[in-house]
């Protein structure tokens, strides 16, 4: 599920004592720094050694330093600029079987052996409730390596005022188009994650991941009404370069409703096209209820693929380690044994990839040292495999990990995390504007709205930001108050169509919620735009008072 | 931990504020050490404790503001910290809705530190884990569980003269069990701020009843149905309904408190005559700091709906300069009134309805009518003639909280509830509701 970190961020941001999220507050001079590779690895040896001194049978040290920047920022004011940054380490051992993990923001030599010692005292008392032992997949040490997102512009060296001054011009465009009141952030992240291991990995990797999302809010006081419409934006795995808007960028959404982007952002024509659609929002037309053949952009499109698709085939979810919190899956094991199991229609192909460029899920090792790969896991509308990490691979015959480790924190234990899940695009020539043809009855959604599913991941309510009625083959009037109703199942097999590669693009989520204590990952879904027949549609107006 | 008294954080906060070459200094100095416990299949899967310290300091030249943190104590680092945020605030451009440091202000302390909950130790932990497993291995159930604790310590000061001191202790616990076969499922929560008040055989053994119950059930067609709903079915719905008291979205118009022309609803009856709920800092089942972390207002008992009317509506210190009025402190509890019947005696009084443990996956899809989805998860009961009848399966609703509050019927004894997706504290009686609306079936169990 995605949490709501993201409103507790924006509510947060009028108050002089805004506790900055994620770490603390420094001085832009110091996000350029970093501890040399040589400090790191000497200060991993001090702990992988302290652990297998005390008993541990195997370690692995983590030290990261996270550094993040938030520019917030509404109608034409800058209500707050925050850098942050966290740094330490955190030890994870096996021993007698179980784990144990501590953490310590002591980079020193003592506090990492510190660390390493209470990680094993931990994993010997765990060890007395554990009825089976821990069994980790193989991974071949890789020795000293590196990896690092490709970017082109390093937002660190971006003046702040230059990128103040773009969300306000956002602002003031969104707001002479029609919105009455505007909110635009950028939240800019760079990881400096260290990992090593006894396996004999020593993997430095540097990670940047941006997202610049906003609100338009449209007010009609004289009815009372009140319409918002969010940016179309993917937050990226890419530099600043994402906010140098292209015009090779810039594609039409189906009867040019909208204009949409791949890989790179114009957050100003996008803003002011939000202010037009949100004062268009308040006058129309309510949705008629009934069922609907669905035309879902990939705007739209990745959230339900992220929590249909994404959450129900994470191994520990279908084994019910996640019972408490997020919830199992209806994906049981008993489905992907089958090899039957009709998860979709054959138009259906869902890959799991950590090695997109340009997505949130992308690295180059994953939390365990695992190097990332591409796989698949519904093919022609089967499910045919789940997505484990070292102590689950063997549950599933494989006899490596698939590298879906992840923690959110040098200060939080790594567990199982989605890698970017998506939708590969069809294999027939189809363009979003040749779909509509076929369409008699329809309903076109663009944009991310309201999201809801089960905890099996089974019953699920989406909404959205752009609705288009779709009426014998053409794109009518603007509809409001849509949000469509299925299952997992009957929604993917409802799949009759989606548009070939060259539609093919990634949506994405910074803040999906996993865990307890609670941790948050990033992750992209890409995929074209893709039909769904007979959708139960609902009318969301309701009064009050 | 270093837990530090209230005379050394007096001694930072004045160090802090005698280096401040600014026109105003704010200073937090705060602490805490969370231990917790995961278990799942039966075994405890991960286990762990964190500690953190941190001072944090803000300076305001003119309407140019700058924060910095440190966790370090030694004057040497308190200057550089000051002599930090200070640079921030000289490149920091300047905020038209720039308000000034609070003056003064009178905090009465709360109660809420407990000694037996800092003292929670690992043992502890492990045995609240132990009941749940080795109750659920009798009775052939698979739990899944996590308990976390915290002890922690506030301080702030301004160079307006304000100062405040106060230690914190919470606990929560959640604990699902399920069915061997997965057909069957039930939940407890429990949170407090005293460990006395925390009963983890008590609490087990709730969800291990309602996981036994819950097997095999029947489907329901959706509609709409008398409900009660357990004092965690409706806590989320509750916060969300109540981010929507903003004065300054009110008055902008884009809050369900808005009304045409562009007044605002305070002083309508919204709700049930029987609905009234407030904050109170120093209620002692749900005791919060004496201030407002952002602002260091002192709270006060806020009364946001009496009898059913909308009584007060939050506003920020930028607002209610604007409207000439006082500004207010965020609320960092939510009480509702209840009575002394137990959701025993609501079941009891009822002929046909649904029982609902808990919601799940809250959203907001309508803000203009607060119009919320979600589900029923981990027991959901068809009740008949006062008695439960079978267990049901779960349903999607599509709800109003204000439509909830204006279709009550029947109110409990309330029950603390820690927030999950809301920041309060709350204190929420069960409630029987008509009409609640549930608009699918879901299979999930």
């Amino acid at each position: 599920m995605e949490r709501r970190t993201f409103l507790k961020i924006g509510a947060g941001t009028a108050g002089a004592m805004l506790v900055p999220v994620f770490g603390n507050a420094i001085a832009a001079e110091e996000m350029l720094t970093s501890m040399p590779v040589a400090a790191k690895k000497a200060l991993a040896d001090t702990a992988l050694n302290a652990a297998t001194k005390a008993g541990a049978s195997y370690c692995d040290v983590r030290i990261g330093r996270y550094l993040n920047q938030y520019i917030i920022t509404r109608d034409l004011n800058v209500e707050n600029v925050t850098n942050t940054e966290s740094a330490g380490v955190g030890v994870r051992v096996l021993c007698n079987g179980a784990y144990g993990f501590a953490a310590t923001n002591d980079l020193t030599p003592d506090g990492i052996a510190g660390a390493a010692r209470q990680a094993v005292a931990i994993a010997k008392a765990n060890a007395r409730l554990q009825s089976e032992p821990v069994r980790l997949a193989p991974v071949k040490g890789v020795g000293e390596v590196a990896w690092a997102t490709p970017i082109v512009k390093d937002w660190r060296t971006v003046p702040i005022k230059d990128k103040a001054e773009l969300l306000i011009a956002a602002n003031k465009a969104g707001m002479d188009a029609g919105a009455s009141f505007m909110q635009s952030m950028l939240f800019q992240v760079q990881q400096q994650k260290y990992f090593a291991s006894t396996d004999g990995s020593y993997i430095d990797q540097d990670i940047q991941r941006l997202w610049a999302p906003f609100s338009a809010t449209a007010v009609d006081k004289a009815s009372g009404k009140f319409r918002s419409r969010n940016g179309l934006s993917a937050p990226v795995g890419m530099g600043y370069e994402y906010l140098d808007a292209r015009p090779e960028h810039k594609i039409k959404a189906a009867g040019g409703v909208a204009t949409l982007y791949t890989k790179s952002y114009d957050i100003i024509e996008d803003a002011r096209a939000a202010g037009r659609d949100a004062k268009r929002k308040l006058t129309a037309k309510s949705v008629t209820p009934g069922k609907y053949d669905l035309m879902l952009s990939p705007e739209h499109l990745y959230l339900t693929i992220h929590e249909s698709v994404g959450h129900p085939t994470e191994l520990d979810r279908v084994l019910g380690y996640e019972a408490n919190y997020a919830g199992t899956s209806f994906a049981t094991l008993d489905k992907w044994e089958s090899k039957k199991f009709n998860y979709g229609s054959p138009h259906v192909n869902i890959v799991a990839d950590k090695t997109t460029p340009g997505s949130l899920g992308n690295v180059g090792y994953d939390d365990e040292g695992v190097k990332t790969k591409r796989w698949d896991l519904i093919k022609d509308g089967i499910l045919v495999s789940y997505q484990a990490t070292r102590d689950q691979a063997h549950i599933i015959g494989k006899e490596e990990s698939d590298g879906c480790s992840y923690a959110d924190s040098w200060s939080n234990v790594q567990f199982q995390r989605m890698p970017n899940v998506s939708l590969q695009a069809g294999k027939k020539k189809l363009t979003p504007d040749e779909m509509v043809k076929d369409i008699k009855k329809g309903i076109y959604i663009v944009g991310e709205g309201s999201f809801s599913i089960d905890q099996q991941r089974y019953n699920f309510q989406f909404g959205g930001q752009l609705f288009y009625e779709i009426k014998d083959g053409k794109i009518g009037q603007m509809l409001e108050d849509v949000a469509y109703q299925s299952n997992t199942q009957d929604f993917w097999n409802a799949c009759t169509a989606v548009c070939d590669e060259r539609d093919w693009r990634m949506g994405g989520s910074f803040f999906d919620g996993k865990g307890q204590p609670p941790q948050i990952s990033i992750v992209s879904h890409g995929s074209s735009t893709t039909r769904f027949n007979g959708i139960n549609v609902i009318n969301t107006a309701r009064k009050i008072g | 931990m270093t837990i530090l008294t209230q005379e050394q954080t007096k001694h930072i906060c004045d160090r802090v504020l005698s280096f401040s070459k600014a026109d105003e200094c704010i200073v937090t100095v705060s602490g805490s050490r969370n231990g917790n416990i995961r278990f799942a299949r039966n075994q405890v899967s991960t286990a762990g404790l964190a500690d953190d310290t941190n001072i944090a300091v803000t300076v305001a030249f003119g309407k140019r503001q700058g924060t910095a943190t440190i966790n370090e104590f030694d004057d040497k680092s308190l200057e550089k910290v000051v002599r930090r945020a200070e640079d921030l605030a000289r490149l920091a451009p300047e905020n038209p809705e720039f308000m000034p440091a609070v003056g003064k202000q009178d905090y009465k302390a709360s109660q809420t530190f407990n000694a037996k909950t800092a003292a929670i130790d690992p043992e502890f932990r492990a045995q609240t884990a132990a009941y749940a497993i080795e109750a659920c291995k009798k009775n052939k159930l698979v739990a899944a569980g996590f308990f976390t604790d915290g002890t922690n310590f506030s301080s702030v000061a301004n160079s307006n003269g304000v100062y405040g001191h106060q230690d914190q202790t919470s606990l929560d616990f959640t604990c699902t069990v399920r069915t061997e076969d997965g057909r069957g499922s039930g939940w407890v929560k429990r949170s407090a701020s005293d460990a006395n008040k925390f009963d983890a055989r008590e609490a087990a053994d709730v969800a291990i009843e309602k996981a036994l119950r819950s097997v095999d059930a029947k489907a329901l067609e959706p509609g709409r149905y008398t409900v009660i709903l357990e004092p965690a079915a409706t806590s989320e719905l509750l916060g969300y309904m109540l981010f929507g008291f903003d004065a300054r979205q009110t008055d902008e118009g884009r809050s369900f408190l808005s009304k045409k022309g562009g007044a605002s609803r305070l002083g309508d009856k919204l709700f049930d005559q029987q609905v009234n709920i407030w904050a109170d800092p120093w209620n002692p089942d749900v005791p919060v700091l004496p201030w407002d972390t952002e602002n260091l207002i002192a709270r006060k008992r806020m009364d946001l709906i009496k009898d059913g009317k909308v009584n007060a509506l939050n506003y920020s210190q930028y607002w209610a300069k604007k409207k000439g009025v006082q500004a207010t402190a965020t609320p960092g509890n939510i009480i509702m009134a209840g009575t002394d019947k137990s959701t025993a005696a609501l079941i009891a009084n009822t002929k046909k309805g649904v029982l609902v443990t808990r919601t799940w996956y809250i959203r907001m899809v309508d803000p203009q009518s607060v119009l919320l989805t979600g589900l029923t998860r981990d027991g959901t009961f068809y009740i008949e003639n006062g008695k439960i009848k079978y267990p049901i399966k779960n349903f999607r609703f599509n709800e109003s909280p204000v439509t909830m509050l204006n279709n009550i019927e029947e109110i409990g004894k309330p029950v603390v509830i820690g927030g999950d997706e809301v920041p309060f504290q709350m204190l929420i009686p069960p409630m029987k509701v008509r009409d609640f609306n549930f608009t699918s079936l879901s299979d999930a169990v």
